[in-house]
């Protein structure tokens, strides 16, 4: 049995070596880079837009306002790194549904390298924001003590965002291998339902992860934005 | 070993170049598309809000032209009326002043019309009455009426006193010739005599007379000299009458309550005939 899809592998010369998981990847990539780019091909300015615009439109300002909402101000310059995590991790999931497909975040590499760019993330834009002085000032606030602490959770919580999201998204794909195995009708399908449901949830959850870490090297909260008014209210 | 690391460094790769791409391809084109409705719609609002503005603006301005439109038609309506009001009092007080005027002529007019007619009505009247008077009067004198005529004469020659005498005396004096003695009739001898004795004893000289026919003198004798005169005539009372009714027609005229002169009405004379004072 398969834990991870980096076990099939497709072709290898030496140290490289094309396995699932980075196939699956390629083609999650192709994907959003071509559907994003078929629908933004031809955006309309005006008040008169396509549905597919629209709906982009709701994704996008929906990550807009997530980032706003944990604190972050300029979230334009964080949308690239922060978006495209969140977006990339859900779609791998959404696209479990799809038969002999397996989730590039069920393997620990994967994950592991979205936790070590996270990792470097956080001080790029921590230093990018206040400078390199000002970045490594904040591991020993509030005193000098707190510095091994403060390394050791950075380094911890990369792992646990590696280890948690692997672990979703493994034992989704897991239990719906056992359970096809036991009960190979109905019940896979409602667990795959549920499957659904996690990866979205994991997604959601990295994606805010990784902002609050960035917010708390940044130090930059923006004015937190009123909740959109209602048009009814 | 669940950690490839080969793989991890090509995800971290993928990783990144999926966030050029999604850059490149999503979030800058989709944002910038959703800035640049905000704007569009910024300014269609702002439009709106100025037009809005405008719109307020020309309204006030359109309620302000209004009233004061209102004002002048309301202020040109009340002088117009006033103006109508002012011209007709004095078109009205014009027609009253010219109906009062030709009224006033009018009544001038028959109020002369009624003068003239009264004076001439009285006129005649009162002709004919002393025409009447005369001639009844003369148709009546005779040799009683003439005696007694003559007694009444020398008895008022008879009776001069002070200033009348004096004066008479000075008169009779001053003349040359004879004092001329007029009556309507011619004296007979017996009444002459009774004269000449008469102004002889008043003026206690002898005056020579001269007896004269004088037809106007109705029944009456009258003696005149140097500016003196001793006479007694009905003529003389009735040209009395005459001179008094004369002025009370004329006092009468003036005020409405004209007393008219009845035909049948005697005339009252001032004083009796045997008490009047001689006309000096």
């Amino acid at each position: 049995m398969r834990l991870s899809p980096d076990e099939m592998i497709f072709w290898q010369q030496g140290f490289l070596k094309l396995n699932a998981t980075i196939v699956f990847t390629w083609g999650l990539m192709l994907a959003l880079a071509a559907g994003s780019k078929l629908v933004t091909r031809r955006l309309s300015k005006d008040l008169a837009r396509s549905r597919w615009q629209n709906f982009l439109e709701i994704v996008v300002g929906f990550i807009v306002k997530q980032i706003e909402e944990v604190g972050l101000g300029r979230p334009r310059t964080y949308i690239g790194f922060l978006g495209t995590l969140f977006l990339f991790v859900a779609i791998a999931s959404l696209c479990t549904v799809i038969p002999g497909y397996e989730p590039p975040t069920a393997s620990l590499s994967t994950t592991t390298a979205l936790a070590l760019c996270v990792f470097v993330a956080v001080p790029f834009f921590g230093i990018a924001d206040q400078g390199v002085g000002g970045y490594l000032k904040s591991y020993v606030e509030p005193t000098v003590i707190m510095l091994p602490f403060n390394i050791i959770s950075e380094v911890s919580r990369t792992l646990a965002l590696a280890v948690r999201l692997f672990g979703n998204m493994m034992s989704g794909a897991m239990i719906i291998g056992i359970l096809l195995t036991i009960t190979p009708f109905l019940f896979p399908v409602v667990m795959t339902a549920l499957g659904l449901l996690t990866g979205m949830v994991q997604a959601y959850i990295f994606f805010i992860l990784a902002t609050v870490y960035i917010a708390a090297a940044t130090h930059k909260t923006g004015p937190i934005p009123e909740p959109e008014k209602e048009p009814g209210e | 070993m669940l950690i490839d690391w080969f793989t991890v460094g090509a995800q971290a790769l993928n990783f990144l170049l999926l966030v050029w791409l999604m850059r490149r391809f999503l979030y800058k084109p989709v944002l910038n598309a959703i800035d640049a409705r905000e704007k569009l719609i910024a300014a269609e609002l702002a439009d709106a809000v100025a037009k809005k503005a405008d719109a307020q603006k020309e309204r006030d301005e359109f309620q302000k032209k209004n009233q004061e439109f209102d004002r002048q038609r309301v202020s040109l309506l009340d002088k117009a009326t006033t103006e109508a009001t002012a011209e007709r009092q004095r078109l009205l007080d014009e027609a009253r002043n010219a109906a009062d005027s030709l009224r006033a002529r009018q009544q001038d007019a028959l109020n002369r019309d009624q003068q003239s007619l009264h004076d001439e009505i009285t006129r005649r009247t009162r002709e004919e009455v002393f025409a009447i008077a005369r001639k009844t009067l003369t148709d009546l004198s005779g040799t009683n009426l003439e005696e007694r005529i003559c007694d009444v004469f020398t008895r008022r020659l008879r009776e001069l006193n002070g200033e009348a005498k004096d004066g008479l005396a000075k008169a009779v004096r001053a003349s040359r010739g004879p004092i001329p003695v007029r009556s309507e009739f011619d004296l007979p001898a017996k009444q002459r005599e009774m004269i000449q004795k008469a102004l002889n004893e008043t003026l206690s000289a002898d005056i020579p007379l001269r007896f004269e026919t004088a037809p106007a003198l109705i029944g009456g004798i009258e003696l005149t000299t140097n500016g003196q005169k001793v006479a007694w005539s009905i003529a003389e009372y009735l040209a009395l009458m005459d001179a008094s009714i004369g002025e009370l027609l004329k006092k009468g005229a003036k005020p409405r309550d004209t007393p008219e002169i009845k035909p049948g009405a005697k005339p009252k004379p001032e004083t009796r005939p045997d008490t009047a004072k001689e006309p000096v």
